[in-house]
């Protein structure tokens, strides 16, 4: 535990990054984008709901339907990302754990995020509705 | 892992209990965390029964009524006895404050229960280390940067700039918000903490001051500025009635106004 290193030595520790600004930034711009995404998304959700597997196909067949559910679906992922990895970075700080799970948060909102994306423009893309897929 | 219980040497045990001096019947129990590290051994909790009319209202009156009347061995820090110094800063009855500024009838509960700083090493009893605190506190370079640094007469500065000023001079630097941050407990060796932060500011919005620039460029990190959350209890704590958290705000706001 001794450590001869000095208090102004330890408190500097590496220097700054000069690097925060722009997650702080992307944190409160997609917060902001997805309250009316949010809501836009439970919206959609009811209508589509009584649809019918047709009905939805249909439905997401329509530009602005598509781009909103890609807009929801992307910032979602993103954000829940970048808030997940504050929360490791508060916690954990055994240096081999906090790197594992830095980069399991990344490719799970990265893949999953990529996965839904896929999901939607497949169903979206399909050459017409009641084609199998 | 963040740590979720106290490390087994760390746990606080039952102590001793002290009687009031003489039989004193309206008596109020003062139940403090004592350390000894040369005795080794955990930490325990001693209770010391004070003579409500021998002792003056506040928290520090009792607790000197205790080293000199009932236990020589009780060791805390105090000065000034008029929260102008910070010495005397220590958890009261759950709370960060100043023991010299706050009424021991003002805590609730049958006893009041008084503990070092939270999350710091303990040095003796009360007394925490602040090593690392206030080395945080010089790495934000609390003074005045200008070329050439002397003035051929002084540095003029406006009323109204000397003004944004106030609410952030008046820091003390005793640590109660730095040690009632949980952001701070996490990350103190990484995270600058409010008190720090809150100087930083002080010198950022200094209007005579020629080193803005250095200064954000030296803040803007995922740990010694972003850290924070807003949980504001640092602004719930402070004894002088500052607030921290905003300070830290603007902070953060320069460095988005200097990108966008």
């Amino acid at each position: 535990m001794t450590s001869y290193r000095t208090p102004r030595s330890r408190a500097a520790g590496l220097g700054s990054a000069k690097h925060g600004v722009s997650t702080w930034i992307a944190e409160r711009v997609t917060s902001v984008a997805l309250v009316p995404l949010a809501l836009w998304a439970v919206f959609a959700a009811l209508r589509v709901a009584p649809m019918g597997y047709e009905g939805a196909v249909a439905w997401l067949h329509h530009p602005l339907n598509l781009t909103f559910s890609l807009l929801f679906a992307g910032l979602s992922f993103y954000h829940m990302g970048m808030g997940m990895a504050v929360i490791i970075e508060d916690y954990i700080h055994r240096r081999s754990t906090l790197v594992t799970l830095l980069l399991l948060n990344a490719f799970v909102w990265f893949g999953f995020g990529v996965a839904t994306i896929v999901a939607l423009l497949k169903v979206a893309l399909a050459t017409s509705v009641g084609v199998a897929l | 892992m963040a740590e979720l219980a106290l490390p087994k040497n760390s746990v606080v045990k039952a102590g001793k209990h002290w009687p009031a001096p003489g039989g004193a019947k309206a008596v109020k129990s003062f139940r403090i965390y004592r350390y000894d590290p040369e005795a080794g051994g955990n930490p325990r909790w001693d209770t010391y029964d004070v003579p409500v009319d021998a002792v003056g209202p506040m928290v520090l009156d009792a607790l000197i009524y205790i080293k000199n009347t009932i236990d020589p061995t009780l060791a805390f820090r105090r000065s000034c006895r008029e929260g102008v110094c910070g010495s005397c800063a220590m958890n009261i009855g759950g709370r960060n404050t100043l023991a010299c500024t706050h009424g021991w009838a003002e805590v609730p509960g049958k006893a009041v229960q008084i503990s070092p700083l939270p999350h710091m090493a303990v040095v003796k009893d009360l007394i925490p280390d602040l090593t690392i605190f206030y080395a945080q506190y010089a790495s934000i370079e609390p003074w005045l940067h200008t070329t050439p640094p002397e003035p051929a007469n002084e540095w003029k500065q406006s009323e109204s700039d000397r003004e944004k000023l106030d609410g952030l001079y008046e820091c003390i630097l005793c640590a109660c918000c730095s040690t009632s941050c949980p952001s701070y407990w996490w990350n103190g060796d990484r995270y600058l903490g409010p008190a720090a932060l809150l100087h930083a500011y002080r010198w950022l919005i200094d209007s005579r001051d020629e080193a803005t620039g250095e200064r954000l460029d030296a803040l803007e990190d995922p740990f010694k500025l972003y850290r924070c959350h807003t949980i504001m209890n640092c602004a719930q704590v402070c004894p002088k009635g500052l607030n921290p958290a905003k300070a830290i705000a603007e902070v953060k706001k320069m460095m988005v106004d200097r990108v966008i």
